[in-house]
């Protein structure tokens, strides 16, 4: 028996909504082969995973507060991807970001009052895009491809932090720890509801970004120029869009977005700089972004099963003593899933009968193989 | 007609399909398709696009399975299951769009295709002795790239014949030639049927098959409508089985007052160097399109008329403003949207992925080359997208040219070519631009919307715009032009009045007969 892919007439409406739904099935699946492996119950252990971080309020904070950067950084990268640019540097964004943010609270600590956070995020926005603007400007002036460019620059912004809390930036009063000082008060970001949780106004920030670039994308002529010059970019500039301008325009707007997160992380949920400030949000929004269907609406739902994978993955360390390092099997299962189910938005699968019995799907048989020209 | 089967089939055919049916999905692009090749005929395959030729040449030459339906080789029933297949028993093809190494010589071609291992320099004679035996001179050293396109037809051609093979099939291959360079080929055709192979010859040029074929067989929408003698029909009856019904004349009233009429389009000396090794680069262009008229610019595919209209668009802008003038303004350093505020409108060659995004509505196609011009109408403030102005305006030119579709707003890819392009004209003429430019408008359109398309321009130009059609198509050129030229490894001639112009003095012009102002040339060097 052998398995063909059959091009669908027309892309499924139907696959395109159960895909990920499938591909979370398939994670599952997999997940629980990989903890039985391990010697552990798989249902027990789903448990501590799945149910477990999020039976009380204040962990429903602790969610909020994992998927508020992966949402900012997704969202951001939605509109990269359906430009058809490939902007994997999403987390040396992130920490430039919240380099730039950190000139405020490490460098003028004397300087209170109600603008320190304003300036602080638009500081972070500033840090996320210039550092963004690096790949774009090599892709337009060179022809780089930016996949490799952005993605090297991830480990140049991981090192110039690490050499920062290390050097210049770091607490003169800190025993030697390499980080910042503690944020002064009006430098941190507040908390929703301080009396049930944690969750901080990124939360809020991730959401707003959503919706205006759902707008954005759905409504509006720039939405439209991306979705062209993404689809079919000689129709684009027959369009009089010019693709360098994209470039920027999509590199700069998911830079600004994930630095952006990169501040908001450091200012709400860690209140200093410090060597790694992100378990690799940058990365897990590439997830996060595909699992959303690049649709800033599913991103939030996405960003939120991802967010639980960490929570999960600290929730089975502590409990049955198992690596965190389970949530980026876990993360790396479902992109791998949801890209595998994706397939079946365009093809059908069909089973073909090697042996002289005749096929099973007779009904089939009419249609053409895959790659036959129609 | 029909599906009967007989044991004893006549050994004077040489090719005998029964028959032959294929589906894909839910449409029957060949629905028992009957056809008879006779040993020592020129047979041909008549139809228009979309008809089911290619797809029933593709199962006679193995690169797609038939499902159902039988072929007789020589009396015997075969299965042809690769084109490997097809080649053993004696098959060959040339096709359309050739399969050739630019980067190669004509002999490394050849060389690649008989996969046989023996040396290029005796591949080189063999092409050598076979070309000139045929009148088909050919250089087997020759860069492919820089061959014409006639010539590098000629390497295909060759390459088919060096397998010897009983039938050659040949898919539209004058629609690259010149008128010359077409009756070349047809002394070699008839050398081949004189000597006993035959000829499955697919064309929608009618005068060309009377002229040359023994028999046709046509096809429309799948089926076999008829066999007939080409010879004894005529343009119109053929034309009319192809069709269905009767195609409308194009009607094109005399231009008056050209002369004095104001210059819409004025290009001045255009040049631009090729983009890559094997674009043709273009040397000082001179025109001048004036309110009122179409001027057609004949030639062969790929000697320019791409980067022309991506010049004369605006897709690629010129260094020196005033090589391109619209309206009397210099437009040379403005983009595309630059020229389109200027009352320029666009048509490309390439539907989809040009002209069209594929998987975008159609509403959302009108949007893609008007959202500047028609900026008030289509977009709101703060840049969102009125949707219902633009979804009407897009039922608006739907209805005003006749598109067939199966939703109200269907995805471009899900339109068939024709209809596709009546709304990739129709977009632009809904704006009433006062320069239009058109590459092959007609370009695998049938019959009936062809007709449309022409007659749409000429009124545009009649109300008073500049029409500049470029295409490789005379018939469609002598219909439409008022005056036509020929351009020719990027050097374009000067127009020939419509009333002095004829088939012969144009198929010079494009064969390079006569450089059309060389004076001027040296100027930009």
């Amino acid at each position: 028996m052998r398995i063909e892919l059959v091009k669908r007439p027309q892309r499924s409406a139907l696959f395109s909504m159960l895909s990920p739904f499938i591909a979370f099935a398939l994670t599952i699946i997999a997940g629980a082969i990989m903890f039985a492996l391990l010697g552990v119950n798989p249902l027990s252990a789903f448990e501590i995973y799945f149910v477990e971080p999020i039976s009380q309020v204040w962990q429903l904070h602790e969610l909020a507060i994992k998927a508020a950067p992966l949402i900012l950084i997704a969202v951001g990268l939605s509109v990269c991807y359906k430009a058809n640019i490939w902007n994997i540097g999403a987390e040396g964004q992130f920490i430039f970001g919240a380099i730039f943010g950190s000139i405020m609270p490490v460098l003028f600590p004397q300087f209170e009052g109600p603008l320190v956070i304003p300036l602080m995020l638009l500081l972070g926005m500033v840090g996320g895009a210039f550092y963004a603007s690096i790949p774009a400007l090599l892709k337009t002036r060179f022809s780089t491809n930016e996949i490799l460019t952005s993605l090297m620059l991830v480990y140049v912004a991981q090192l110039f932090l690490d050499w920062l809390v290390r050097g210049p930036w770091r607490d003169p009063q800190g025993h030697g720890f390499p980080q910042t000082i503690q944020f002064g008060d009006s430098a941190v970001l507040p908390e929703l509801m301080p009396d049930a949780g944690r969750a901080n106004w990124g939360f809020v920030f991730a959401l707003v970004a959503a919706v205006a670039i759902w707008l954005m994308m759905s409504r509006m002529l720039k939405g439209f120029e991306v979705r062209v010059l993404g689809s079919s970019p000689r129709a684009g500039r027959f369009a009089g869009f010019g693709f360098n301008k994209m470039v920027f325009f999509a590199f700069l707007l998911s830079g600004a977005l994930a630095g952006l997160a990169g501040i908001s992380e450091v200012s709400g949920a860690i209140g200093q700089l410090q060597p790694v400030i992100s378990p690799g949000y940058g990365f897990t929004a590439i997830i996060v972004a595909f699992l959303g269907r690049l649709n800033p609406l599913g991103i939030v739902a996405a960003g939120l099963v991802l967010a639980l994978t960490y929570l999960g993955g600290e929730a089975v360390q502590s409990a049955l003593g198992i690596s965190d390092k389970v949530a980026r099997v876990f993360q790396g299962m479902l992109l791998f899933f949801v890209l595998g189910c994706d397939t079946l938005i365009h093809y059908r699968i069909r089973l073909i009968g090697m042996a002289l019995t005749k096929p099973k799907g007779a009904a089939l048989e009419a249609a053409p193989k895959l790659g036959e020209a129609r | 007609m029909g599906g009967t089967v007989s044991a004893n089939h006549d050994r004077s055919n040489l090719l005998e399909v029964r028959g032959l049916t294929k589906i894909f999905g839910t449409l029957t692009a060949c629905d028992h398709i009957d056809l008879n090749i006779a040993k020592g005929e020129i047979h041909a395959l008549l139809g228009e696009n979309g008809a089911g030729k290619s797809t029933l040449v593709k199962m006679l030459f193995g690169s797609l399975e038939p499902n159902s339906g039988e072929i007789f080789w020589d009396g015997k029933p075969v299965k042809i299951t690769s084109p490997g297949v097809a080649k053993k028993l004696g098959i060959g093809m040339v096709f359309q769009h050739f399969s050739l190494f630019e980067a190669l010589t004509a002999a490394e071609n050849i060389a690649l295709s008989l996969n046989d291992g023996s040396p290029i320099s005796t591949i080189a004679a063999k092409a050598r002795a076979l070309s000139f035996s045929y009148g088909l001179p050919l250089d087997p050293d020759s860069l492919v790239g820089d061959l014409s396109v006639g010539e590098r037809q000629r390497i295909e051609i060759i390459r088919c014949l060096l397998q010897t093979p009983q039938l050659i099939i040949l898919d539209e291959p004058t629609s690259v030639l010149t008128p010359q360079e077409a009756d070349k080929l047809f002394e070699t055709l008839e050398r081949l049927r004189s000597e006993g192979k035959s000829i499955l010859y697919i064309s929608h040029r009618l005068e060309e098959v009377k002229r040359i074929c023994d028999r046709a067989t046509v096809l429309r929408h799948g089926k076999v409508v008829g066999h007939c003698n080409p010879r004894e029909e005529t343009a119109a009856s053929l034309a009319r089985m192809m069709v269905g019904s009767e195609v409308k004349a194009v009607v094109r009233a005399p231009a008056e007052g050209i002369e004095t009429a104001p210059a819409l389009l004025e290009i001045r000396g255009l040049s631009r160097k090729p983009a890559t090794p094997f674009a043709i680069p273009l040397k000082n262009i001179n025109l001048t399109v004036r309110a009122g008229e179409v001027i057609g610019i004949a030639g062969v595919a790929g000697n320019g008329q791409g980067e022309f209209f991506e010049s004369v668009s605006g897709e690629v802008l010129q260094h020196d403003a005033g090589s391109v003038r619209i309206r009397g303004k210099d437009a040379g350093g403005l983009s595309i949207t630059g020229r389109r505020l200027m009352g320029a409108a666009f048509v490309p060659e390439e539907r989809l992925g040009h002209g069209a995004a594929p998987r975008m509505k159609l509403s959302e196609n009108l949007l893609l080359s008007r959202h500047a011009t028609d900026g008030k109408a289509f977009v709101g403030s703060g840049g969102t997208v009125k949707n219902g102005a633009v979804y009407s305006a897009a039922q608006r030119i739907i209805k005003a040219m006749d598109v067939r579709k199966s939703a109200p707003d269907p995805e471009a890819a899900a339109l068939s070519g024709g209809n596709l392009q009546k709304f990739i004209v129709g977009r632009e003429l809904d704006r009433r631009p006062s320069v239009m430019i058109v590459n092959q408008p007609t370009w695998g359109v049938d019959a009936g919307a062809a007709a449309h398309i022409r007659q749409a321009l000429i009124e545009l130009a009649r109300s008073g715009s500049a029409v500049l059609v470029i295409s490789q198509d005379l018939d469609e050129l002598f219909e439409l032009s008022d005056a036509i030229a020929v351009i020719h490894n990027g050097e374009l001639s000067t127009p020939l009045p419509i009333a002095e112009a004829t088939f012969e003095k144009v198929g010079l012009l494009m064969g390079g007969a006569e450089p059309g102002h060389a004076e001027h040339s040296l100027e930009v060097a």
